[in-house]
């Protein structure tokens, strides 16, 4: 496996007594790219990004993540990675200063760097007047662009996104993506899911997963040009309708 | 015949120290058998609404009436005839898929046998499954039984909520054949969705935001309200392309949109110009005149 690569994956699978939730997939994600991990529900993604996350360990297979081994170094992995969700953002009855507070400590942030990170993360999302509100008083596009600020906050070689941006609406949805953008031009390493398949226009490569393989890798350029599709939606639904799980 | 109409309504919510108008004046009229969308955001006021017409919540003020009954007179009565399907996943987890239908048949003092022609459909796909609890089952699948037990009672009105939310876009596609079979029965279908691109498979659509219905019409209609020659973009460097357009005067909105970028003028140029025009803001390798989608609609109208 290549020194340059975020993420470098051989053979990854995991089992579940009978059932190979994710079988045999092969792939690589370059340092400061936005990688799209598409696939219908039940396809296998979410199995893949835990095991990814150091969260799940595989049943075999091979991965490195941020440059460390999945099985000797899936704590060091966790340091090295952020990860954001729709369904866990952050504390809702915590202000918006108490959960900078709460991750910064987390991931063993100093005071000093706390207090910094605090007054540049809030100054860009324009939080100011907000600071010392419960974060349940936002807004939910606001909750998601701070949700991913605050997964950013120890600067993590990658990010993972699992659905960030559903619910939101189509501005915010926009203005996400341009956070996204930002922190892979500064070499971070994107890698996310969504529905939207329009978003997965905006990534540099995309997977799509079916029954718990990667049946297409490439740009989305190549992937239309390949299935002879217009859009992304079209190649994902001729990719999806071959599926033969019922989830 | 009007199935739904809604009068006015307004509602608003106490937070610690704040009140919250999750609807301010709301006004529309659904027909009898038509699929109609409330299109918006998380926070737009879509489920305040329907736990208003199910008869679950009180309107502050306004009135609105389901199948012509009144939802505050009335509400046992309007209770026997609508199907609710709730964004949350609400069924009994330890029951069966067969216990759950049956449960929610015998409420309604009916029995799976006696409306089998309308959920059939719909059943079938969850059949190979009746015995598995509902708690095991997964998403799309919950989806399905959800929607069984919402029709049971052969409802005259069906109300789904955010139906479609976090499912994948092959299940969307199939969950909205479905609803079109549905409409086959006479059934007065209404359905949210935070999803732009779904408003264009309903016959009439209301785009919400903060509380606000911001325009009723059809599909076809809302997108002939776009005003402006709406033009898609690409170039190079997409990220650095949009930054630029954003920043120029010439140019009134640019947003990204999957590929390309739409883009809009300040000021009307003629449709011969506007590659020149654009090419003096910044390099584009293509330009072409594109009609507005839902979703370019929702975006003109949260700017006014």
């Amino acid at each position: 496996m290549k020194e340059n690569f975020a993420i470098s994956v051989r053979e990854l699978t995991k089992r579940f007594n009978d059932f190979t939730a994710v079988n045999a997939i092969t792939f690589d994600v370059k340092q400061g790219e936005i990688f799209g991990f598409l696939g219908a529900n039940g396809a296998g993604k979410t199995t893949a990004m835990r095991m990814l996350c150091g969260l799940s360990f595989p049943t075999s297979g091979q991965a490195m993540v941020a440059g460390y081994d999945l099985y000797q170094d899936a704590e060091k992995i966790k340091k090295s990675i952020g990860y954001m969700s729709q369904k866990f953002s952050l504390y809702e009855d915590l202000t918006i200063r108490e959960n900078i507070r709460f991750y910064g400590g987390i991931y063993g942030l100093s005071d000093h760097e706390i207090k910094t990170k605090t007054e540049t993360l809030v100054h860009q999302l324009h939080l100011e007047e907000q600071l010392n509100k419960l974060v349940k008083s936002l807004p939910l596009g606001w909750k998601q662009k701070l949700s991913f600020s605050v997964a950013m906050i120890h600067q993590p070689k990658i990010v993972f996104l699992d659905e960030p941006t559903g619910g939101v609406d189509p501005v915010t949805r926009r203005e996400f993506w341009t956070l996204i953008y930002e922190a892979a031009s500064q070499g971070t390493t994107v890698f996310v899911t969504t529905h939207y398949m329009d978003e997965a226009e905006y990534c540099d490569r995309v997977s799509i997963m079916v029954d718990g393989r990667i049946d297409a890798l490439d740009t989305p350029l190549e992937l239309k040009r390949k299935f002879n599709a217009p859009s992304m939606e079209e190649v994902f639904v001729q990719l999806a309708r071959k599926a033969k799980r019922t989830e | 015949m009007i199935a739904v109409k809604v009068d006015s309504v307004k509602k608003t919510f106490k937070a610690e120290k704040s009140v919250v108008t999750a609807l301010q004046q709301i006004n529309f009229d659904v027909s009898k058998g038509e699929l109609f969308g409330l299109i918006g955001p998380d926070g737009a006021g879509k489920t305040t609404l329907f736990r208003i017409l199910t008869t679950l919540m009180l309107a502050d003020e306004g009135t609105a009436s389901v199948d012509g009954f009144d939802v505050v007179r009335d509400y046992k009565e309007i209770r026997k005839r609508v199907g609710y399907m709730p964004g949350r996943f609400s069924l009994y987890q330890d029951l069966t898929v067969e216990e759950n239908l049956s449960f929610f048949a015998t409420l309604f003092n009916t029995s799976l046998e006696e409306n089998y022609d309308l959920v059939k459909a719909i059943y079938q796909q969850i059949e190979p499954f009746k015995k598995r609890r509902a708690g095991a089952l997964s998403g799309g699948m919950k989806q399905k039984l959800a929607l069984s037990c919402a029709l049971i009672h052969r409802p005259s009105v069906l109300f789904l909520d955010e139906p479609t939310t976090g499912v994948d876009a092959v299940s969307r596609k199939e969950f909205w054949e479905l609803l079109r079979d549905l409409q086959k029965h006479q059934i007065t279908i209404i359905v949210s969705t935070p999803y732009m691109d779904e408003a264009s498979l309903c016959d009439r659509v209301a785009l919400m935001q903060n509380g606000k219905i911001m325009e009723i019409n059809s599909p076809k209609g809302i997108t002939e309200n776009f005003k402006k020659p709406l033009w898609a973009v690409r170039g190079e460097n997409m990220y650095q392309l949009m930054q630029t357009l954003q920043a120029s005067e010439v140019i009134d909105s640019c947003y990204p949109f999957g590929q390309y970028h739409h883009v809009t003028f300040t000021d009307a140029i003629p449709d011969s110009q506007v590659a020149s025009e654009l090419a003096k803001i910044a390099p584009v390798t293509e330009v072409k005149k594109i009609p507005a989608t839902i979703e370019d609609c929702f975006m003109e109208l949260m700017r006014q």
